[in-house]
């Protein structure tokens, strides 16, 4: 791990090749221009999302008298108050600050793995990979739930108005649940950007499990310890941080806001 | 059975101790940051004021996962700004949208 700058040998000129101008390897300065594209990503999604939501009519009347209806976006935390187990009562956001704590421990974890890795200590290493994948397997858990939940309903239906064009009449249609063709919680858009922004980032997060496993993998097979550095740990390390700080800003602007 | 081992000798070095420590403190601030948040979403009616809070402290849990978590705040100046500066395209593309979100509003699409 070197932390020069543009050190050359006397003699040459840094044109030669051989130096690191960014103080990083290569490797690492890759996956950070991957992660800034990510970024925009991500970004893109969020930001139409607050691009839609605010283009639609918000809940106005009190917060005690919410019920969900397609003619309204809805307030999240009454969207989101199930806690497996405790079906019927009433915890907003609970379960999905359950699934914030979970991934921030395992962002932890990852580091302190990192931190092993500069020591060359491979138990270590093996140790607090182990609990990484631990965490990630248990968020994506957490969110298979929750998607059935969503998809599933509350049991009590949102009636909406359709116009049917056989018949030229408007019919009251019972709507249970969400889809990407129906939504009993608000606007169709809110049931589309929850399984695209959510199933995007979990996406990231099961691709994060994947590597982390590899990478544990290299690990007790002695790859880094030949090799001489844990710097792959480094650079998932760095993924895998990247998919917890995504989940800061879903957290945010779709749950909270 | 003598089997010649190809694994290399390797030296471990001690646990940071003031490393791990601080890797825990940084864990903890954002812990209780969370906490907070949650405190605030069921406390502060919706508003502008709780949005600019809740905004604020994301981007303060953002700051430490980046700066410590991801090491960038002791990279290289060049590293770290060239990550940085491209930030500032999110920023314009966020204020844009919004305000092209509230004119939208002005119309209602629902019934379309």
């Amino acid at each position: 791990m070197s932390h020069s700058t543009t050190t050359t040998v006397p003699g040459r000129s840094v044109w030669d090749g051989g130096v690191s101008p960014m103080g990083v390897s290569y490797g690492k300065l890759m996956m950070w221009f991957f992660l800034l594209s990510d970024a925009f990503t991500f970004s893109g999604l969020l930001i139409t999302y607050g691009l839609i939501r605010s283009s639609h009519p918000a809940f106005t009347g009190a917060h005690e008298a919410f019920v969900f209806s397609t003619e309204y976006w809805p307030v999240p935390e009454k969207v989101f108050e199930a806690v497996p187990f405790l079906h019927g009562v009433s915890l907003p956001l609970v379960f999905v600050g359950f699934m914030t704590f979970v991934l921030i421990m395992s962002s932890v974890t990852m580091v302190l793995a990192v931190e092993a890795g500069h020591r060359m200590d491979r138990k270590a290493v093996e140790k607090w990979m182990l609990w990484t994948i631990l965490g990630g397997i248990t968020f994506l858990s957490c969110q298979a739930w929750e998607w059935t939940h969503f998809i599933v309903g509350t049991g009590t239906p949102t009636i909406k108005n359709v116009f049917n064009t056989s018949t030229g009449v408007w019919d009251q249609v019972k709507i249970f649940g969400a889809n990407l063709h129906m939504n009993q919680y608000g606007p169709q858009d809110f049931a589309d950007f929850f399984f695209f922004i959510t199933g995007f980032h979990g996406f990231h997060v099961f691709s994060g499990v994947l590597l982390n496993f590899l990478i544990y993998y290299n690990t007790v097979t002695g790859v880094y310890n030949r090799r001489g550095s844990y710097e792959m740990v480094e650079k998932v390390g760095l993924y895998w941080h990247f998919v917890d700080l995504v989940w800061v800003f879903v957290f945010t602007f779709f749950y909270l806001v | 059975m003598a089997h010649h081992s190809h694994e290399p000798e390797v030296v471990v070095l001690p646990p940071d101790k003031a490393k791990i420590a601080h890797l825990w403190k940084v864990a903890l601030i954002l812990g209780i940051i969370t906490a907070v948040e949650f405190v605030v979403a069921f406390t502060l009616a919706h508003g502008v004021m709780k949005t600019f809070i809740f905004v604020v402290m994301t981007i303060v849990k953002a700051g430490y996962i980046v700066g410590e978590f991801m090491h960038l705040r002791y990279e290289t100046k060049v590293l770290f700004w060239s990550i940085l500066i491209p930030i500032i395209f999110i920023v314009w593309m966020l204020v844009a949208f919004l305000y092209e979100g509230f004119q939208l509003s002005n119309i209602n699409f629902l019934h379309f």
